[in-house]
């Protein structure tokens, strides 16, 4: 059970999403900007460094529902889903660009706290091409993400073992995105009719 | 030297905003209504979550700035928020408030470290689900300010007075209309 009474039925940060309406809007604001808004980073890029700190932050469902969504920007093949697993587990040894590779880099060092990150961490992103506003934007989703994946696990909320329910959340933000979204209805599969009968 | 190029004479996370004002709208939304919406839970005592997470996360921008709106709003009590930043059990503050605070502490380190006897001690002395709620993502979202102050290696005034003024600017006109107006230089 989560460590504050959550609507019944809502995986992961839907929960929290739908109690505090008021914090809401400008957290899935900041989500779809930083995520999906204009840029020169893909929205899989984006998606990707989301992924990977989460991953380092040990958060099972963050990690899993922004690494279908990039898995599903990429084609949504299971070759782009073993992508995703490959660049948590050894970011370095996936065919992603020197640029990505440098950027997860400081999206890694930002995890562990905002003064690990280093001029040579920088210099080694720009030496590969990366602009002034794509090392802001990976160093505000790295943070952006530490945030997040504290809402979701420090409530201590739901999160289903189910990985249809993933693929499908996956598609639902390709398709929707953070803002046009309806939170209470998550991606209807066997995990979350069985959650909305029994109450999970 | 900043990482990255910001403008000259903004201190800490003001540089990095306006570079960004699309992700600075939502940011100092959140920031009002997490520490200045309507809540059971005065601004003082909720400006002293976001004080002690920046400082357990080594920030000095933001846990200066912020621990200065607290003072502001306590009588410019700094003392106080100076015993909190060092050793909240022995400050004079309420048992709730030590109580959120040990749950902002676990948020800082990571979601997971929370324990439900944490969880049940706060509501034990009186704290609303809301209250823990707005406790853990107080302390979340500074996790994420923190990170953004410090991972630009922004620029970050040594004198105290600084913050003085800008805990008062905090405390009288808030985050979202204070960015309307023109920012706080200074040298």
């Amino acid at each position: 059970m989560a460590h504050i009474q959550l609507p019944e039925g809502l995986p992961g940060i839907r929960g929290p999403l739908v109690f505090s309406p008021a914090t809401t809007q400008p957290m899935c604001e900041l989500a779809e900007v930083l995520l999906r808004g204009p840029n020169s980073l893909t929205m899989a890029e984006r998606e990707m460094i989301a992924t990977y700190v989460s991953a380092c932050n040990d958060c099972y469902y963050c990690q899993t529902c922004h690494g279908s969504a990039a898995a599903q920007y990429l084609g949504g093949g299971a070759a782009d889903y073993a992508l995703i697993g490959q660049m948590k587990a050894d970011c370095e040894a996936t065919p992603l660009s020197n640029k990505m590779k440098a950027l997860l880099t400081i999206a890694g060092k930002v995890q562990q706290g905002g003064k690990f990150v280093t001029a040579e961490d920088v210099e080694r992103a720009r030496s590969h091409g990366a602009t002034d506003k794509e090392i802001h934007d990976t160093v505000l989703i790295a943070a952006a993400f530490c945030m997040f994946n504290r809402y979701v696990d420090g409530l201590d909320t739901w999160q289903p073992q189910d990985a249809e329910f993933y693929r499908e959340v996956g598609k639902q933000t390709v398709a929707l995105g953070y803002v046009a979204r309806d939170w209470k209805r998550p991606p209807q599969t066997a995990a979350t009719n069985r959650a909305a009968t029994v109450g999970r | 030297m900043a990482h990255i190029q910001l403008p000259e004479g903004l201190p800490g996370i003001l540089g990095p905003l306006a570079i960004s004002p699309e992700t600075a709208k939502p940011l100092l939304e959140l920031a009002e209504v997490l520490l200045r919406g309507p809540n059971t839970l005065t601004s003082a005592d909720r400006e002293t979550i976001a004080t002690y997470v920046s400082s357990q996360n080594d920030c000095r921008f933001c846990q200066l700035s912020h621990g200065a709106a607290a003072a502001e709003q306590l009588s410019g009590n700094y003392e106080l928020i100076d015993r909190v930043k060092s050793d909240y059990d022995s400050a004079e503050i309420s048992e709730k408030l030590k109580a959120l605070l040990a749950i902002a502490g676990k948020v800082q380190r990571g979601g997971k470290y929370v324990t439900g006897e944490d969880v049940e001690r706060a509501r034990r002395l009186g704290a609303t689900d809301k209250e823990i709620h707005d406790t853990v993502l107080i302390a979340a979202a500074f996790c994420m300010f923190n990170r953004y102050v410090d991972g630009l290696g922004t620029w970050q005034p040594a004198d105290p007075q600084a913050y003085r003024e800008m805990g008062q600017r905090m405390a009288r006109v808030g985050y979202v209309r204070a960015n309307r107006e023109e920012p706080v230089h200074s040298a």
